[in-house]
């Protein structure tokens, strides 16, 4: 019984197919690809107008106030509001900008992010795309993020978006790296690229109790929180959303875009922000695993969609919480601190593998960290910095 | 069936001369470095398409160098990108044909 | 069907790359460079070598042509288009194409058809990498950080120079 509900999704699947089994390959191949796509397309922008005004009403309760409460029950429907109302809105293009790369930045920038989520498993079999890089096939197209925002800022012929733009490229290629360095550790550990294989080497429980997932694991908590700060950066939130800051540079690289282009924006930002939720539920926080063995009856992609939920409330909560950091302490807190301890999460992770993987390999590996982070501390001074201030050009 | 070598070979003929003709025929310094990296994207589809046909496909030599030279391409990029922003820093030009005090 | 797909992309990739060569505004010529690149990395993936392609677009079009266009606005003097062309280049082109051709048609064994190999797993590749490819690996990680250096000490600002950013 379980097993019918967890496994519904393949079997509708399969029963939707039913009349192509007669088709050659290919045929079948498209049109299983083209299900998955409309499936998971229709999931997440589900998600994601659920999740805008879900957001501004978890916002407004954090600052004492009601979120938007009129458009349906308890507001629900605001999206729709939201949605005519970017699509009735003139579409402003500026008279000198260059109309195919302003045209196309958008939809790049979109179709990265939803390109991105198709390599994560949401359940058991339940892997859109299976690719033997999968993890590769994740940060390649989130590199092209980059090409694509600066494209924006250039493609408005504003020295705003310009600048806006290089603001946010800089932040988002400085945390590439220690985002890529954190994955490095699981990936030495399973041995494996595929997200499929990721979730499969969590699996398990010692003593019935605690899950095998990865941030059980010293390194595998450092590495999350590191992991997660990075996603923060790499969507562009708060604290770090400086390439979007409205008090500092009105949109920076969306200052041109209006109606529908600006939704589409915001819809990538918010894809963004799943897909990089989602590969941290599958990489760290055990994917679709259940966390205690009796709890193994509810449906995988509700385990799933779970801890997706949870990562993104903590999203919510910490951008009703911090203010925003300048571009400088962002590039000083990337390259200083978090490159040198995504390095020493895979030291730490080779320790725990080679002391045996039990509680006295947990002992070690924390031990590495913390004479990382005490060494960085103690390297890091920061008292040099409340120095009184000197002036090159306004003396 | 995907088609033969041949194809693949001239396919990739084919770009290392549109690459070619981007490092000849352009005065910009960028132009020049666009030109090498599409040479080498040429040569890297050589190497994988002779891998892929040749004999012994279970030894992935062809992938290995095709890594390897990927790897050097990008190196290369960033020394000639930041020499060429170097050299307009002095001359504010990135016009090739100006670039000849070393010349007689 | 393959076929259908390596026409497809052998048209999307040549017709980028002719455009990244002979485009006069530099911005686009950039932007074709990376889709071209996007046309060999699918060519990888029709030949099999799916962490190649995932290399390249990860490298070329996150890196490098991040670069190139970063480049391009650094160095621009309000001039967008690069208005020289000098037709002798397209002459050698397309004698050194002439010449390739030539050669490869002459070529005897080279009309059979891709023999059925298994799928190379990133874990044979890595499991290559490390056990005979090791050195090669470590040089290419020198040449990686002298690269690294040596491009940061070419564009580091001078301490005693009086250039202000004029951009």
């Amino acid at each position: 019984m379980t097993d019918f509900v967890d496994q519904i999704f393949i079997q509708a699947k399969q029963r939707l197919l039913l009349p192509l089994a007669h088709s050659p390959n290919w045929v079948v191949q498209i049109a299983s690809s083209l299900v998955n796509i409309f499936a998971l397309l229709a999931a997440f922008l589900t998600l994601f107008a659920l999740i805008s005004v879900l957001e501004r009403k978890i916002l407004g309760r954090m600052q004492n106030r009601y979120g938007p409460n009129r458009v349906g029950p308890f507001g629900l429907f605001q999206p729709v509001a939201d949605g005519i109302k970017m699509l009735i809105k003139e579409d402003v293009v500026p008279a000198r900008a260059d109309k195919i790369v302003h045209f196309l930045a958008p939809i790049l920038i979109a179709a990265t992010a939803i390109l991105a989520l198709g390599v994560i498993p949401y359940g058991r079999n339940m892997t859109p795309f299976t690719i033997d890089g999968g993890i590769l096939f994740f940060f390649a197209v989130g590199s092209t993020t980059e090409l694509a925002v600066f494209m924006a800022g250039w493609g408005s012929n504003n020295k705003f978006s310009m600048l806006g733009a290089m603001r946010a490229i800089a932040q988002m290629f400085s945390y590439e790296i220690p985002l890529i360095i954190t994955v490095l550790p699981v990936v030495m550990i399973v041995g494996s690229l595929t997200p499929d294989a990721i979730v499969a080497a969590q699996s398990g429980y010692s003593l019935g109790m605690v899950p095998h997932w990865f941030i059980t694991t010293p390194w595998g908590a450092v590495g999350f929180i590191l992991f997660f700060i990075s996603g923060l950066v790499e969507s562009n939130r708060t604290p770090f959303d400086v390439p979007e800051g409205e008090s500092e540079i009105v949109a920076g690289h969306m200052t041109e875009y209006s109606g529908f282009k600006y939704a589409t924006f915001f819809m990538a930002e918010y894809i963004g922000m799943f897909a990089i939720s989602g590969l941290g539920v599958t990489l760290f926080l055990g994917g679709w695993h259940a966390p205690i063995r009796g709890l193994e009856v509810i449906p995988s992609y509700v385990w799933f969609f779970t801890k997706l939920s949870i990562l993104l409330f903590v999203y919510i909560w910490i951008r009703g919480t911090l203010p925003r950091t300048r571009i400088d302490q962002i590039m000083n807190f990337a390259w200083k601190f978090m490159l040198p301890m995504a390095f020493t999460c895979i030291l730490a992770a080779a320790v725990w593998h080679y002391a045996g993987r039990g509680l006295a390999a947990w002992f070690w590996s924390l031990g590495v960290i913390a004479a990382a982070y005490i060494a960085l501390s103690i390297l890091l001074d920061t008292r040099r910095k409340f120095a009184p201030r000197t002036y090159r050009f306004a003396e | 069936m995907i088609p033969t070598l041949q194809i693949f070979l001239i396919v990739s003929a084919t770009l290392f001369c549109i690459g070619l003709l981007a490092a000849l025929s352009r005065r910009h310094a960028i132009f020049i470095l666009i030109g090498i990296e599409m040479m080498l994207a040429a040569a890297n589809l050589n190497f994988i398409a002779f891998w892929r046909f040749g004999p012994q496909s279970q030894q992935p030599i062809g992938v290995m160098i095709a890594i390897f030279s990927i790897a050097i391409a990008a190196a290369e990029a960033a020394v000639g990108l930041a020499m060429v922003i170097a050299v307009y820093r002095h001359y504010r030009t990135t016009n090739v044909d100006q670039l000849d005090q070393l010349k007689g | 069907m393959n076929s259908a797909a390596f026409v497809v992309i052998a048209i999307l990739t040549l017709a980028a790359a002719v455009a990244a060569a002979t485009l006069q505004k530099l911005m686009h010529a950039a932007l074709c460079f990376a889709v071209a690149f996007v046309g060999v990395a699918a060519f990888f993936f029709l030949l099999g070598a799916e962490f190649v392609g995932l290399v390249l677009v990860f490298v070329y079009i996150g890196a490098v042509a991040v670069l190139i266009v970063f480049t391009i606005l650094l160095t621009r003097r309000d001039l967008e288009k690069d208005r020289s062309f000098n037709w002798s280049g397209v002459v050698i082109a397309i004698a050194v194409f002439g010449g390739l051709l030539w050669a490869i048609c002459k070529t005897q064994m080279l009309s059979s058809s891709a023999p059925q190999i298994q799928p190379l797993t990133v874990k044979h590749i890595g499991a290559v990498l490390m056990t005979d490819y090791v050195w090669p690996l470590q040089c290419v990680g020198l040449l990686l950080t002298a690269a690294l250096i040596g491009a940061l000490v070419l564009v580091m600002e001078e301490k005693n120079s009086k250039s202000y950013r004029v951009e």
